[in-house]
C-alpha cells in the first residue's frame, strides 16, 4: 500500500516538473534526496518556504512546470507572496504539502497540533484548489491515478494548486 | 550622498535587451517605473524580500540572460537566506544590487539595521564571487559583463519624493509583458 517515493518522483518528471525547490519534510521519506539526486531534476535546496516559491515563480514566469514540496508548517512563510505575487500576478505553482498533526490533536507531535487541524482552510481562505491524499492504505495504483489526475490539471490550467498529503501515503 | 533615484536612472540607461531587471517592493520598483519602464522590467510590488529568490529561478531557467535585481537595504535583510541560496547555486548571470539608504524610505523613512551590517561580508561569504561596496557612486563601477555572481552595494541618499507616480501596470500585465520576451 502507499506509494513509494522513487515513483512519486517519476511522474512528476514524466509531467515535466523537472525543476523542482523545497524545505524537507519527513512525511515524504527519502523523496528529497531522490530529488537531489536526479540528474534529471534541478533541485533547489531552498532555506524557507517563500524562498522556495519565489525560485519555483521564476520558472514558471518562464514557462517551465515547477512545484515546490514543504511540510505544513511552512505554510506561513508563503502567505504574503502568494497573496502579494503569485495570485494578483497569475504566476501559478503546484504546492505540494505534507500533512504533519493530521486532523489536529492527539495526533503527531504538539507542535503540528494547530496546523494540523487548519492545514486546508489556508488554501480554501486563499481560494487555492487543493487535494488531500489521506489514505495510507490505498493501494499505490489508486494514489498514482489521483496524482496523474491532478497534474494533468495543474499542466492544463496553470493555475496555483496544491496537494496535500499524510503521513504515510508516500514511503 | 548621491540620490537613489540619480542612481536608478543611471543603472537603467547602462541596461540593453538582455538584461531583464526585477525591482523590490514600494519606492524603488517606482522609480525604476518612472525613469525607464521596459518590457524586461519586473516590478515586485508586493512580497517585500522576494525579489532575490525570484531572480533566482529567472536566471537558472534563462541562462543567456543577465539578472539584475535591485533590492533595498529593508527587502535584503529580510530574507537573507535567500542570498545563502543564490551563492550556493552560483548563479553566474545574477548581478545584485543593493541601494542602501540604510532606512524603510517607502514607509516612512524609518531606521533600517544595515549601518551597523557590513552586507558585502554577507554576500562574499554566501558565495558571491564579485564583491564591491560602492560609497561615491559612479556608473562605471558597476558592470554587468562580468561573468560571474555579482553584488553591489550601493550607499544611497534618503530622499521622500512623495510625487512619484505608482507603477501604472498592472500585475497581471506586468506578467504578461515580461513573459513575452523570455
Ligand atoms: C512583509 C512586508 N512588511 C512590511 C511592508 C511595508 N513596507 C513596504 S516598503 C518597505 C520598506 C522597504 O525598505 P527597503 O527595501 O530598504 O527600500 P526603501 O523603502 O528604503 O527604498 C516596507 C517595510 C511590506 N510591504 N511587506
Amino acid at each position: 500500500m502507499s506509494i513509494k517515493a522513487h515513483s512519486f518522483v517519476q511522474i512528476l518528471k514524466s509531467h515535466s516538473f523537472n525543476n523542482i525547490s523545497g524545505v524537507p519534510d519527513s512525511t515524504f521519506g527519502n523523496l528529497y534526496n531522490l530529488i537531489d539526486d536526479d540528474p534529471d531534476i534541478n533541485y533547489f535546496r531552498a532555506n524557507r518556504e517563500d524562498t522556495a516559491l519565489g525560485i519555483a515563480s521564476g520558472f514558471s514566469v518562464s514557462n517551465k512546470n515547477s512545484c515546490i514540496i514543504i511540510q505544513n508548517s511552512g505554510i506561513g512563510n508563503i502567505i504574503n507572496p502568494l497573496t502579494s505575487f503569485n495570485l494578483i500576478y497569475k504566476i501559478p505553482a503546484l504546492i505540494i504539502v505534507g500533512w504533519r498533526g493530521y486532523g489536529g490533536k492527539p495526533n503527531d507531535a504538539p507542535e503540528h497540533w494547530v496546523m494540523g487541524e487548519k492545514t486546508t482552510e489556508y488554501f480554501e481562505m486563499l481560494g487555492i484548489p487543493f487535494e488531500c491524499f489521506e489514505d495510507e492504505h490505498e493501494a499505490q495504483e489508486g494514489i498514482e491515478k489521483k496524482l496523474i489526475y491532478q497534474l494533468d490539471l495543474y499542466s492544463k490550467e496553470k493555475k496555483l494548486r496544491s496537494i496535500i498529503i499524510k503521513k504515510g501515503v508516500v514511503v | 550622498m548621491i540620490s537613489r533615484s540619480e542612481v536608478i536612472k543611471m543603472i537603467m540607461k547602462k541596461t540593453t535587451s538582455d538584461h531583464l531587471v526585477l525591482s523590490t517592493t514600494g519606492m524603488i520598483s517606482r522609480e525604476v517605473f518612472s525613469h525607464d519602464d521596459r518590457q524586461e522590467n519586473f516590478y515586485m510590488i508586493g512580497s517585500m524580500g522576494l525579489a532575490s529568490s525570484f531572480g533566482l529561478g529567472i536566471a537558472k531557467s534563462n541562462p543567456d540572460k543577465k539578472i539584475i535585481i535591485l533590492d533595498g537595504d529593508g527587502s535584503f535583510l529580510m530574507n537573507l537566506g535567500a542570498a545563502a541560496c543564490i551563492g550556493f547555486y552560483n548563479t553566474s548571470n545574477i548581478v545584485h544590487i543593493i541601494l542602501d539608504n540604510f532606512s524603510y524610505e517607502s514607509t516612512g523613512s524609518q531606521n533600517s539595521i544595515s549601518n551597523k551590517i557590513d552586507l558585502c561580508n554577507i554576500a562574499k561569504s554566501s558565495g558571491y564571487k564579485f564583491v564591491d561596496e560602492i560609497i561615491n557612486f559612479d556608473i562605471n563601477k558597476i558592470s554587468f559583463d562580468k561573468k560571474e555572481l555579482s553584488f553591489y552595494r550601493i550607499h544611497v541618499g534618503i530622499e521622500s519624493n512623495e510625487e512619484i507616480s505608482r507603477v501604472a501596470h498592472t500585475p497581471e500585465e506586468i506578467t504578461s509583458n515580461f513573459k513575452l520576451i523570455l
